[in-house]
């Protein structure tokens, strides 16, 4: 569904997700793409990658254009002009989730649209020379939130998206990792199945923003998972309650606590938490990064009923 | 709104990008190493076929894997992620 050809730096996470996605769909679709790298490296003009309808709109209304999109074509299919409507795919980056686009998410999933919203999260607004967002972890180096004397990399924690997500009652919101493919085939085809809007948040290693020999990609985001850093669930609403499944490795450790690896495994193949290891150990900042870490992992556990 | 401006069906189409990107030979980008698939180790699984982030691995006639040195940036994510060892990047 992606020609070859596609711009994006070596080892890019955002190319093999979206090479995934598309793998898994079985229906026609269209894609809408919100401004970031992967938008760029697919659509240099006159090239495209695309071998699907795809429409690039601004940083900011990815699911607005969605919701458009939708609503055009439903509009088509009432009219008799198209037997059926295509499954709607938006792709986008941190940055235009997180932060700008965020509001028209939002809006979209308030509304009820029928599409699903990839987030790949290479934890930066990479395009445009690695600068900070609300998905940015806690200490990572970018060149807004530097590693120095005073300033130890991002202050503060990343904002738990898919959980804010999750809370607009939508009726599917997942989290997925290249490292499991199969796992991000089946929740991409969950997400397109149901009616009304579903989103799923995918960890995505970007060798040159989080400073990583570009063999590695697919190993970080396995210990991104390993780590509980990045936890893979899913979750549906029923009955006003929230039920929510961890799913993969993420499942098997809820099962057998000792396979959770420290975090320490994750920062220490990055350069982007380099100053955190060299030129001296900065303990007290590791363990804060493992205390967010178990928190938010205690939690996921009390969700999913297995605390 | 003025009735003498253009209504959306009159607007012009946006930016229409028409050529295929297989123009584009990103395989020019490698730095001096290329996969190299060790066909008597390699049964065939696919597995580097799905994690390349380029499109340029797939399976050859022989169902084994087979690499696209067009589009390859050469960074080493089949080589690694292969089960069984069955790739290897050799300098160029
Ligand atoms: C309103 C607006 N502000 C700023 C930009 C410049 N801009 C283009 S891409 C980008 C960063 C995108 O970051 P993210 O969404 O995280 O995607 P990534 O590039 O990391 O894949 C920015 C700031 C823009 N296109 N529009
Ligand atoms: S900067 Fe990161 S996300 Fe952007 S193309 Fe390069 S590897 Fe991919
Ligand atoms: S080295 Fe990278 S780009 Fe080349 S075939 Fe292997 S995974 Fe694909």
């Amino acid at each position: 569904m992606l020609h070859e050809g596609v711009r994006t730096c070596s080892g890019c996470g955002a190319s093999l997700i979206a090479k995934l996605v598309l793998k898994a769909a079985r229906k026609p679709v269209v894609v809408v793409s919100a401004t970031g790298c992967l938008e760029v490296a697919t659509s240099i003009l006159p090239y495209t990658s695309w071998k699907v309808p795809w429409i690039h709109n601004a940083f900011e209304n990815a699911a607005a254009t969605a919701s458009g999109v939708e609503a055009a074509y439903k509009a088509l299919a009432k009219k008799g002009l198209i037997k059926e409507v295509p499954d709607i795919v938006v792709l986008a980056g941190d940055g235009g989730t997180y932060d700008i686009g965020f509001q028209s998410l939002s809006g979209a999933l308030e509304r009820g649209h029928d599409f699903l919203y990839v987030l790949y999260d290479n934890e930066a607004y990479m395009n445009t020379g690695i600068q900070r967002s609300g998905g940015t972890p806690r200490y990572a180096w970018t060149t807004t939130c530097p590693a120095g004397e005073v300033l130890k990399g991002k202050l503060e924690a990343k904002k738990p998206i898919a959980l804010i997500v999750a809370e607009h009652r939508i009726p599917y919101v997942a989290t997925a990792s290249p490292s499991e493919p199969h796992d991000l085939i089946r929740k991409v085809r969950r997400g397109l199945e149901v009616e009304g809007p579903a989103f799923l948040h995918v960890i995505c290693p970007c060798p040159r923003g989080w400073r990583f020999d570009p063999s590695l990609s697919v190993e970080v985001a396995r210990l991104a998972v390993k780590t509980c850093f990045f936890p893979l669930w899913e979750c549906r609403w029923e009955d006003d309650d929230m039920v929510l499944e961890l799913t993969g490795p993420s499942k098997l450790i809820a099962e057998v606590p000792e396979l959770k690896l420290p975090v320490e495994a994750y920062l220490a193949i990055q350069g982007r938490f380099a100053h955190l290891f060299r030129p001296k150990r900065m303990e007290p900042l590791i363990r804060q990064i493992q205390a967010d870490v178990d928190a938010n992992w205690k939690l996921l556990l009390r969700r999913a009923g297995m605390a | 709104m003025s009735s003498s401006l253009p209504g959306w069906k009159e607007l012009p189409m946006g930016g229409v990008a028409f050529r295929p990107s297989t123009d584009i030979k990103t395989g020019e980008w490698r730095l001096g190493f290329r996969p190299v698939v060790k066909e008597e180790k390699c049964v065939g699984c696919a597995m580097c076929v799905v994690l390349c982030p380029d499109m340029a691995m797939g399976l050859g006639e022989e169902g084994k894997a087979q690499v696209n040195y067009d589009y390859c940036k050469g960074c080493g994510i089949c080589a690694r992620e292969c089960p069984y060892g069955a790739i290897e990047m050799v300098p160029e």
